[in-house]
C-alpha cells in the first residue's frame, strides 16, 4: 500500500502549463533578448579563433603557458595542440574553446559582482546561498529542459546552460575571498577614511584575488565539463564529436573528441591554476597580471628571488 | 592650554542593546556581574579625558582594560554607547559618515600594533595610502610618501614589499604611513609592543626625536609603564574600562592615586622619572664683591655648606663654607676661594643623570637655556628622593 493508491498528482501537467502557458508566452521575448550579448561575444571569439592560423595560436598559448606555469606546460601545449591538429579536430577544438571562454567570461562578469555583493550584505548572502546550493546539486542534465523551453536549441542556449552550471564557484569564492581579508587591514583602510568603493578596489579585491582565481579555475573546469552535455541541445565543437560518436557507436570518433577535451582541459586548468598561485599579493591588479603575462622581460629580480626562496 | 581631543563620560558596552548594562553600571554593578546578567562586555566605563594640543598622551593599562576600545573611539572605528568625543569641538560619536571620513582623512592617522601594512602594496605605496584615499595626484603622492619614509630613515626601501622588512622596519613604515598625510593627531595602539626590547627603545627615542620637530598631538597606547613614563607628557592609567589616574610621570610615580597604581609604580626606577626640577630649592647666591665675613654669616644663617656666587648678576662660581673660612684665616679675598668649576645642569635632566654630579658633594646649579641660575639641588636631596621608594615599598 502506498499513498499513490489514494492520490495521484498531475505534477508534470502543472509544470507543463506553468512553463508553456505562462512562462513561455509571457517571457519568451525577454529570454530571447538575453541571448543577444552571448551571441555577440561568441561570434566575435569564434571568428577570431577560426581566423587565427593554427601555428600562431599554438605558439601564443604556449607562450602564455610558459609565462604562467613554466617550460613544462609550454612544451605540453605545443605537443597537445599539434596532436589535436593531426587527428583533424582543430576547428572543433576552436569552437569548443570559443564556447567555453564565452561562458567563463559571462560567469566572471556576473559572478564577481554577485560575490562582492554577497560578501558585503548579509541579507543578500542569506538569499543567495540556498540558490547556489540548488544550482550545484541539480544534475547538469536537468538544466537542459527549462533551457530548451525558454531559449530553444542551439549553441547559445548551450552556453547559457553552461553559464548557469559553472557560475556558483566563482560567486562563492569571491564572497569567501573578500570576507576573509585580514580584519586589521580593513580597519587600517577605514582609519584612513576609505570609502566602501575605495576599500573594495584598494584592499579587498586585490587581497581576495588569489581566492577569486581559484574560483575562476573551478568555474572553467565546470564549463569544460558541460561541453558534451551542451552538445545535446545543439552546441557544436568537440562535444558534438563525442555526442555523435556515441550515438553512432563510433568509438574512434567519440574517443578522439574526448581526448581533445581532456587535452584542452589540462592546458586551461594548469594555466588558470598557475595564475592563481603566483604571488598574487605582490601583483596589484588583474590588469597588471595580464600585462606581466605578455611582457617577455616581465618579472623583477626581487619577485624571482622570492619565488625561489 | 586648549584641548585638541576631549572625551566626556564615555561608555562602551559591546552588545546589541546596551541600555540594561548601562543601568546596571549606574547601579554600581561590576564588569563581571554585568557580564553574568547580560552577556555583554563593558569595554569602557565612564571615561573623561583631555588631550592638549602637541602633547603625547599615553594610555596605560593591562590587557583587557579597554585601551584599544578607547583609542578606536577617537577616530570612530568604534561608536561609544554613550558620551561624546570631541576633536576640535566636533563630536566624532554623532557626526555623519561623511564628516567622519573627512576627519579620518585630514586630521587623525593611526599606527597599529601589528603594523597592518598592505601586503600587496610596496612600502612607498603603503605610505602613500592615506594620500591616495584623499585623491592626491600620483606624482605628489609619491614625493610626499618618500619624504615621510626619509623621516623614519627608510628612504631607500620604498620599492620593497612589507614582508621583506624586519619588524622594526615595518613599524617605521607604519609610522611613516601615519605621518605622510600630515595629520594633526596620531593615534598609536601599542605600536612598539610587537618589537623586541632593543629595537623598541630605539623606536621610543626616535618617536621623541620626531615629536620635537613635528609637535603632533599623539595618543599612545601601551601596557608597559616604563614606556608610558618615557614618552608621556600626560599618562592615564586604565583599569577595567575606567581611568583610575591621570597625571604626568612624576605625579603618577610620586603620588599614586590608589593601591592599584602604586603596585605598578613600585618597581619603577624613580631616578629615571623624576626631574632635577622636582627637588630643586630656590637659588641661594651672594655677589662676588661681598666680603668674606658677611658671606660666612650668610651661610651660617641658612645652614648651607656652599653658596653660588654671582658676578655682575651672572653665575660665576661657587664658594664652600670651608674654603671661605680658610681664606678668612689666611687673610685672602673672597675671590680666591671661589671655585669656577662647579656642577650644573638643566632642570629637565633626570635624577639618574644627577648621580655623578652629586658625587662632588657640592650643590648642583640648575640653569636655564640662557645660563641663568633658577634653582639648586642639594646632593643629599637626590639620594633622599630616591630612597622614598624603599620606604613606601
Ligand atoms: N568586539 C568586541 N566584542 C565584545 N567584547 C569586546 C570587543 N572588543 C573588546 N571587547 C572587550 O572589551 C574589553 C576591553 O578590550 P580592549 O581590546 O579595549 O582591551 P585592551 O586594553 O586594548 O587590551 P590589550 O592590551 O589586550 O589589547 C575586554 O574585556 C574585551 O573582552
Ligand atoms: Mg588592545
Amino acid at each position: 500500500m502506498s499513498p499513490s493508491d489514494f492520490l495521484t498528482l498531475p505534477f508534470d501537467d502543472w509544470v507543463n502549463s506553468l512553463v508553456r502557458d505562462w512562462l513561455v508566452p509571457n517571457f519568451r521575448p525577454f529570454f530571447r533578448s538575453m541571448q543577444w550579448p552571448v551571441t555577440q561575444v561568441l561570434n566575435g571569439l569564434s571568428a577570431f579563433l577560426n581566423a587565427t592560423p593554427m601555428l600562431v595560436f599554438t605558439l601564443a598559448l604556449a607562450l602564455v603557458a610558459w609565462r604562467t606555469a613554466g617550460k613544462g606546460l609550454a612544451l605540453f601545449t605545443i605537443v597537445a595542440l599539434s596532436f589535436i591538429d593531426v587527428i583533424g579536430l582543430w576547428p572543433e577544438t576552436m569552437t569548443t574553446l570559443a564556447m567555453v571562454v564565452t561562458a567563463v567570461l559571462f560567469c566572471v562578469v556576473l559572478g564577481i559582482p554577485l560575490g562582492v555583493l554577497a560578501a558585503r550584505t548579509e541579507v543578500f548572502r542569506a538569499i543567495l546561498r540556498p540558490i547556489l546550493d540548488i544550482m550545484q546539486t541539480i544534475p547538469s542534465f536537468v538544466y537542459l529542459v527549462p533551457i530548451v523551453m525558454l531559449f530553444g536549441v542551439g549553441v547559445v542556449p548551450g552556453i547559457i546552460a553552461t553559464i548557469i552550471f559553472a557560475l556558483p564557484p566563482i560567486i562563492r569564492l569571491t564572497d569567501l575571498g573578500i570576507r576573509t581579508v585580514r580584519e586589521d587591514l580593513i580597519e587600517a583602510a577605514m582609519a584612513f577614511g576609505a570609502t566602501p568603493w575605495q576599500m573594495l578596489v584598494e584592499v579587498q579585491f586585490p587581497l581576495a584575488l588569489r581566492t577569486i582565481m581559484a574560483g575562476l579555475n573551478q568555474t572553467l573546469m565546470l564549463a569544460l565539463s558541460m561541453v558534451v552535455i551542451a552538445a545535446m541541445i545543439g552546441a557544436g565543437g568537440l562535444g558534438l564529436t563525442v555526442f555523435t560518436g556515441l550515438g553512432r557507436l563510433d568509438v574512434g570518433n567519440a574517443t578522439a573528441g574526448g581526448v581533445g577535451i581532456v587535452l584542452l582541459a589540462i592546458i586551461l586548468d594548469r594555466i588558470s591554476q598557475a595564475l592563481g598561485e603566483r604571488r598574487m599579493v605582490q601583483v596589484p591588479s588583474l590588469l597588471e597580471t595580464m600585462r606581466s603575462l605578455f611582457s617577455l622581460r616581465g618579472q623583477k629580480p626581487a619577485a624571482e628571488a622570492k619565488r625561489a626562496g | 592650554m586648549k584641548s585638541k581631543i576631549a572625551g566626556n563620560n564615555i561608555y562602551k558596552i559591546f552588545g546589541e542593546d546596551p541600555s540594561l548594562a548601562l543601568d546596571l553600571l549606574a547601579a554600581g554593578k561590576s564588569k563581571d556581574e554585568i557580564y553574568e546578567v547580560t552577556g555583554q562586555a563593558v569595554g569602557v566605563h565612564n571615561v573623561t579625558f583631555r588631550v592638549a594640543e602637541g602633547e603625547i598622551f599615553v594610555v596605560m593599562g593591562l590587557s583587557g582594560s579597554g585601551k584599544s576600545t578607547l583609542v578606536r573611539m577617537i577616530n570612530g572605528l568604534i561608536k561609544p554607547s554613550s558620551g561624546e568625543i570631541l576633536i576640535d569641538g566636533i563630536d566624532v560619536a554623532s557626526c555623519s559618515d561623511e564628516e567622519l571620513r573627512t576627519i579620518r582623512r585630514e586630521k587623525v592617522a593611526m599606527v597599529f600594533q601589528h603594523f597592518a601594512l598592505f601586503p600587496h602594496k610596496t612600502v612607498v605605496e603603503n605610505v602613500a595610502f592615506g594620500l591616495k584615499i584623499r585623491g592626491v595626484k600620483a606624482a605628489e603622492r609619491r614625493e610626499r610618501a618618500q619624504s615621510a619614509l626619509e623621516q623614519v630613515g627608510l628612504g631607500a626601501r620604498g620599492d620593497s614589499y612589507p614582508d621583506e622588512l624586519s619588524g622594526g622596519m615595518q613599524q617605521r613604515v607604519g609610522l611613516a604611513r601615519g605621518l605622510a598625510s600630515e595629520p594633526e593627531i596620531l593615534l598609536m595602539d601599542e605600536p612598539f609592543s610587537a618589537l623586541d626590547p632593543l629595537i623598541r627603545s630605539d623606536m621610543q627615542q626616535e618617536l621623541l626625536e620626531l615629536q620635537r620637530t613635528l609637535k603632533k598631538t599623539i595618543v599612545f597606547i601601551t601596557h608597559d609603564l616604563n614606556e608610558a613614563l618615557t614618552l608621556g607628557n600626560t599618562i592615564a592609567i586604565m583599569r577595567n574600562g575606567a581611568i583610575v589616574q591621570t597625571g604626568n610621570a612624576e605625579e603618577i610615580v610620586g603620588n599614586p592615586a590608589n593601591a592599584y597604581v602604586a603596585a605598578f609604580t613600585r618597581d619603577i626606577d624613580r631616578s629615571l622619572v623624576f626631574k632635577a626640577g622636582s627637588i630643586a630649592r630656590p637659588p641661594d647666591t651672594i655677589d662676588l664683591g661681598t666680603d668674606i665675613q658677611s658671606a660666612l654669616a650668610h651661610m651660617e644663617e641658612t645652614g648651607a655648606d656652599a653658596v653660588h656666587v654671582l658676578k655682575g648678576g651672572k653665575l660665576a662660581g661657587i664658594i664652600t663654607y670651608k674654603a671661605a673660612n680658610a681664606a678668612l684665616r689666611e687673610g685672602r679675598a673672597l675671590k680666591s676661594a671661589v671655585l669656577e668649576e662647579f656642577p650644573s645642569t638643566s632642570p629637565q635632566s633626570r635624577l639618574y643623570d644627577l648621580y655623578l654630579l652629586a658625587e662632588a658633594g657640592l650643590p648642583i646649579a640648575l640653569t636655564d637655556d640662557a645660563g641663568e641660575l633658577i634653582g639648586v639641588v642639594r646632593p643629599q636631596d637626590v639620594f633622599q628622593q630616591l630612597a622614598v621608594r624603599g620606604a613606601s615599598a
